[in-house]
């Protein structure tokens, strides 16, 4: 049973720059010298637009007013000025397409790196992470928050960058223009900035509200769409109507203030550039005309351009606030993926091939049959010690979280070979001690033993090589059959992946496929029916052929005849294995060596059918149905 | 088509709509006047040294540019509200026509993808259309009239925009065709690679027990370098984009000044005209650029609009009759030569040939295989679906005349697949019957054999119930459903599989109430243990889609193999230890 989850995934990020600063300096691990190249192409592309803006000061004030009026006008000047500026301009382009040709590598590759990490960071966390975050939540960091850190990379912090070098390099060309009229620029940009702001956190607040809105009618749709056929039969419409409405109403009240606000950015900023740019021409125009400061006619004309062009920025600023604010939630997220600290192992035993000549155990790398358990720190050498599947639990308590005890002194023992039977209502903790055998979780106290040796010694993958498990819920890969059931064991054999399938009933079906093993299976396996899967799953634990196996019997939804099927299989598969069953059907239970009776994390009874029935305890009530609360 | 079906959903939002293109234009005209008293203000105002004409120019822009500041408020509004209305009003238009559904129209679409549509896919109509109405009336607008300022001022300089607009707009059309190429192979393989994540999320017990982390790590370091390699070669198509562009604009200013130049000095010019020349120049390429943008948009979105459409164009295949009888006189039914099949084209019928007859207050068990077709045979009842041949009549009337909620109200289904929805234990049993009191629903309960665990729950009958029903066990689940399909008051009952993870004592009790407490309501149980049905009146054996049997336990035992060799099976000892007695 999965550990209570964490509810949703959503929490305020705590220090946004230093998000920044750490997705920056992930960026620049990889491309570092591709992002210096970035930045020196914006400065060089913010500068050739600034030079095109002071052009037009030459042009109208060196190149075409001293020649107003003179017979033959000479155009050698402005053919000097004209030839500077093509050259000008050509870097300009030359750098715009730099910039963009790196930038498609650096985002692409900081994204693949992002998602390669992730993915191998996710692989190495222990199943806890998984039981306790919800699938849609891990998901949603791979396609949502890499998305909009793509945007964030691509596109927020180039257009940030670009628009600070404007401010600055605009704001200084500003200041040896005229320096009044700079400071009335720059009085109108607190304007616009503080209008800015208002508008943009409103803005902001609403498209929250609009995502609450959406997640609350998502939630609805789903759970309506899946009891759609209940609503039927209780001819429950026009209530499903009428409560949709109401949720869709106030997701269009944000969505339709949010959109609002956003669109105004856009004429707010325009307008009061406008007026901004009408108060320097009038002040400007006084100045010029009075010759106080000494500012030209062309003078001021670059003046009012760059009036113009330091609006742009500004706006810029303002509108990537929100994706920014986003992409640094989404990045906080994924970084905190990264943060979550990897399954840890401890183990140091390593499972090995060996040749077992009478009681001499020697390491081999042909496959003998036989396996050992290689204990490399043992006094006195590397001791050998054969790997037979004699489990032990001693006085084992564990839960999922420290609040919450679980299983409480479970003592129970398994001879290789033997099969050991738990049965138990929901919750009683089942699942929980067959977590426990494979390390999937740590127990809390006493110890479990293979055969002799603490299994907190040996290395995980070693262990859970030596353990098969066949899951009530299963999980096929996209793949071929063939290639799902030789998911147990890489190199084996087409024939040996024929022999699981054969042993576990599988077969039979399989080459009724349109491509028999070759068929492709998608989704799951969708194509396929429940006991279908089950018996792939069976197939896989057989084909990997291990000593031990823990089965989580699955029969709810599957029909008699199948499961008689699914059932011929598992018993083939544990012949001569330590096997730990859950089970649901009476005649898995009966034949077992030992049956352990769980309620509340206490084992309260144990022994074989026989003795379970004589001692007529909760055992003989569950079997025979006499109780009945 | 769709675009047609889209527009018919507007509703109210129809004024808005039209009101923000107008006002988008007039935001425009107002910023394409603004170079125009640029111009005026430099030539005659600054150039001769007029304060008076720099002051009334100057007020005249700012007016100009409140005028502007007014329009664009009133386009952002009614821009916002046309496109989140026509959102809300598809979303709603899709809710009510799935609510209209019938089973089958239920069966073609699956749940992720209804949310999908109603939620991403609405959103990206309402992107889309908010595009349009802005983006889409300002920029062509905007660059019609800039072009035409532009003429006004100068012809034969303003011949270089079109030049220059006529070259970009090719070049476009090119980027846009060769990338939209490498995208539509991007996103499927993106899909792809998340599906494979999604499969390592839900299978990670597998990946573990195998310890193949390593193995999948490969797989998806492979999966991964692919996506890449397409990106990069996608983008790659649209990298020339950006510095076309800027070479565009750097040309045309260049191309202006040079010519603008000479014509100045020949007196054929003013440096205002200029300078107005030259802003018209960013207003046009730029609005090139918001045309291209927005149709790259707008065709991304067609898939959304087309999935939409989807939804709405299905009409339900079950109808009201024209005058619907509202009044079922009692529980018996009869199936009379009844063929279905769940589609028109099959070749085999699911049911064939069916003729039942089943009396009021009658308790029958239905067994079978699986495929066999019980299911189908009991949605006939309540006309889920509608039978391909024959009649099925209840309380004497073919269910075809009665009208549909007095049908279903009589006719209480306890689904094979049964859902609890969030909200409190009372809210869910009250779906039977939304007036019933505390009292009601706890005789319906105990009925159920439900009253015992809702009382030993933290509130009792108010104790929230978890999306999906969630924090009940399968077991508890299915009494609760029962005891909700009891407050209906039915004059039929189908348990279809109900008591599947219910223990054999409880379920022999269940029965025995129903026995005792509603003997005038017909049950039809359907079951895969005999022991669930075995006390039944009598029982119906299906097979591949055939009655085989339909007579007592006693009688099917002696005359019917199949249902023999499925109750010697059953009694043999595999019978089910599923949530034995303890789900409490």
């Amino acid at each position: 049973m999965p550990a209570p989850r964490s509810f949703g995934m959503k929490t305020t990020v705590k220090n946004p720059v230093k998000v920044l600063a750490r997705i920056l300096k992930y960026v620049g691990k990889y491309y570092g010298f591709g992002f210096l190249i970035v930045l020196a192409m914006i400065i060089v592309g913010v500068y050739c637009n600034i030079r095109g803006t002071l052009f037009l000061q030459t042009l109208i004030d060196d190149n075409i007013i001293p020649l107003l009026g003179q017979e033959n006008p000479d155009f050698g000047p402005l053919i000097h000025n004209m030839i500077n500026m093509i050259v000008i301009y050509g870097i300009g382009v030359a750098s715009t397409f730099v910039r963009e040709y790196l930038m498609i590598y650096i985002t692409q590759g900081t994204l693949k790196r992002i998602r390669d990490d992730m993915f191998q960071h996710m692989e190495k966390l222990p199943i806890g992470y998984f039981d306790r975050n919800a699938r849609g939540d891990i998901m949603s960091m791979y396609t949502n928050d890499v998305d909009t850190l793509r945007q964030l990379i691509s596109q927020s912090i180039p257009m940030l960058i670009n628009a600070v070098f404007a401010i600055v390099m605009t704001l200084v060309s500003m200041f040896v223009l005229d320096i009044w009229l700079t400071l009335v620029t720059l009085g109108m940009v607190a304007v616009v900035l503080f209008a800015s702001k208002k508008i943009a956190g409103g803005s902001g607040k609403y498209f929250v509200k609009q995502q609450e809105a959406i997640g609350k009618l998502d939630a609805y749709v789903e759970e309506t769409m899946t009891g759609q056929k209940v609503v039927k039969v209780f001819c429950h419409e026009e209530k499903a109507k009428q409560e949709f409405k109401e949720l869709n109403e106030h997701l269009y009240e944000s969505s339709y203030k949010a959109n609002f606000l956003a669109n105004l950015m856009g004429p707010v900023n325009a307008e009061l550039g406008h007026l901004s740019y009408v108060l320097c021409a009038i002040i400007g125009g006084i100045l010029a005309v009075t010759g106080v400061s000494g500012l030209t006619l062309g003078g001021l004309a670059s003046f009012l351009a760059f009036n113009k062009s330091f609006s742009m920025p500004v706006f810029q600023i303002s509108l990537q606030m929100n994706s920014i604010v986003m992409a640094i939630a989404g990045a906080d997220r994924i970084l905190r993926l990264l943060d979550e600290p990897v399954e840890e192992d401890g183990g140091h035993i390593d499972l090995i091939r060996v040749r077992k000549d009478g009681d001499r155990l020697t390491e081999v790398s042909e496959r003998t049959g036989h396996w050992a358990w290689k204990n490399e720190k043992a006094a006195g050498g590397a001791a050998l010690t054969e790997l037979k599947g004699d489990v032990k639990f001693e006085d084992v308590d564990f839960g999922y979280i420290k609040e919450k005890q679980v299983l409480y002194d479970i003592n129970l023992f398994a001879k290789p070979g033997q099969k050991i039977a738990f049965v138990g209502s929901t919750g009683a903790g089942k699942t929980t001690i067959t977590n426990l055998i494979n390390r999937f979780y740590d127990i809390w106290d006493g110890s479990i033993k293979y055969d002799g040796i603490n299994i907190s010694d040996i290395k995980k993958g070693e262990l859970r090589r030596s353990l098969g498990m066949v899951l009530q819920e299963t999980s096929l890969f996209t793949g071929t059959v063939r290639e799902n059931i030789r998911y147990g064991r890489l190199n084996a054999t087409d024939e040996e992946v024929l022999e699981a399938a054969k042993l576990a009933n599988a077969d039979y079906f399989i080459r009724r496929l349109p491509d028999g093993y070759d068929t492709v299976l998608t989704g799951n396996g969708a194509s396929l029916s429940q006991g279908q899967r089950q018996l792939l799953s069976i197939a896989r634990a057989a084909v990997a052929n291990p000593p031990v196996l823990i089965l989580d019997e699955a029969t709810s939804s599957i029909d008699t005849r199948t499961e008689h099927i699914v059932q011929e299989g598992m018993d083939n598969l544990m012949k001569g294995r330590t096997t730990f069953v859950i089970a649901h059907r009476l005649s898995t239970v009966r034949n077992a060596d030992c049956i352990m009776v769980l309620e509340g994390g206490h084992i309260i009874e144990r022994g074989t059918h026989e003795e379970l029935m004589e001692y007529k305890g909760k055992y003989y009530q569950l079997y025979t149905g006499g109780k009945t609360e | 088509m769709i675009l047609k079906t889209l527009a018919s959903h507007l509703g109210e939002y129809k004024r808005d709509s039209i009101l923000t293109p107008i006002f988008m234009i007039g935001e425009v005209v107002v910023e394409m006047a603004i170079p125009m008293l640029i111009a005026t203000l430099i030539d005659d105002g600054v150039n001769v040294g007029d304060m008076h004409h720099i002051v009334k120019t100057g007020i005249l822009m700012a007016v100009m540019a409140l005028i502007g500041l007014a329009a664009g408020f009133c386009g952002a509004k009614f821009g916002a509200s046309a496109a989140a209305g026509l959102a809300k009003n598809l979303r709603e238009a899709m809710f009510n026509n799935i609510q209209t559904f019938s089973f089958s129209n239920i069966d073609k679409f699956s749940t992720p993808s209804l949310v999908t549509r109603l939620t991403t896919d609405a959103m990206n109509v309402q992107t889309a259309y908010h595009m349009i109405l802005r983006m889409f009336t300002r920029a062509p607008f905007q660059l019609i009239v800039a072009m035409v300022m532009a003429f006004m001022i100068n012809a034969r300089l303003a011949s270089v925009y079109l030049i220059a607009v006529i070259a970009l707009s090719l070049f476009m059309t090119i980027v846009i065709k060769r990338a939209s190429v490498y995208f539509m192979q991007a996103f499927p393989k993106y899909d792809e690679l998340n599906e494979s994540i999604q499969e390592n999320v839900s299978g990670i017990r597998v990946v573990k027990t195998y310890v193949r982390e390593e193995h999948e790590i490969g797989k998806f370091n492979t999966a991964s370098k692919l996506i890449y390699d397409i990106f990069i070669k996608a983008e790659k198509a649209v990298v020339m984009a950006p510095p076309v562009m800027n070479a565009a604009v750097y040309t045309c200013i260049l191309v202006i000044s040079w010519l603008g130049a000479h014509m100045i000095v020949y007196d054929e010019l003013t440096t205002g005209e200029l300078m107005s020349l030259l802003t018209y120049c960013m207003n046009i390429l730029a609005s090139l650029m918001m045309i291209a943008g927005a149709i790259v948009m707008i065709t991304m979105s067609s898939a959304s609009a087309k999935r939409i459409c989807e939804v709405l164009d299905e009409k339900s295949d079950l109808s009201n009759p024209d005058k619907p009888v509202l009044e079922l006189k009692d529980g018996s039914i009869e199936f009379e030569n009844v063929m279905f099949s769940y589609h028109k084209t099959s070749e085999e019928p699911v049911l064939r040939n069916i003729n039942l007859k089943i009396d009021s207050g009658e308790t029958i068990g239905i067994v079978g295989g699986t495929g066999s077709a019980k299911t189908s045979l009991i949605n006939m009842i309540s006309r889920l679906y509608d039978v391909s041949e024959g009649v099925v009549k209840v309380g004497g009337l073919d269910v075809r005349k009665y009208d549909l909620d007095t049908l279903r109200n009589n006719v209480a289904v306890v689904l094979q697949k049964n859902e609890l929805f969030s909200g409190t234990v009372l809210d869910n049993l009250r779906w039977g019957d939304e007036n019933a009191t505390l009292e009601d629903c706890k005789r319906a309960c105990r009925l159920a054999c439900a009253d015992e665990f809702i009382e030993k729950m933290p509130d009792g009958y108010d104790t929230r119930i978890e999306q999906g029903g969630k924090n009940v066990s399968g077991g508890q689940k299915q009494r609760l459903c029962i005891a909700r399909a009891l407050l209906k008051h039915p004059k039929i009952l189908i348990l279809d599989d109900s008591t599947s993870a219910v223990d054999t004592a409880t379920d022999a009790k269940i029965r025995n109430a129903f026995k005792n407490e509603i003997p005038d309501v017909t049950k039809i149980i359907i079951a895969q243990r005999i022991s669930s049905v075995m006390h039944a009146d009598r029982i119906i054996v299906m097979n591949e889609g055939s009655v085989i049997g339909f007579d007592t336990h006693e009688k099917l035992l002696e005359t019917n193999e199949i249902y023999r060799e499925v109750y010697e099976s059953q009694t043999s000892g595999s019978g089910d230890f599923d949530e034995v007695g303890g789900d409490d």
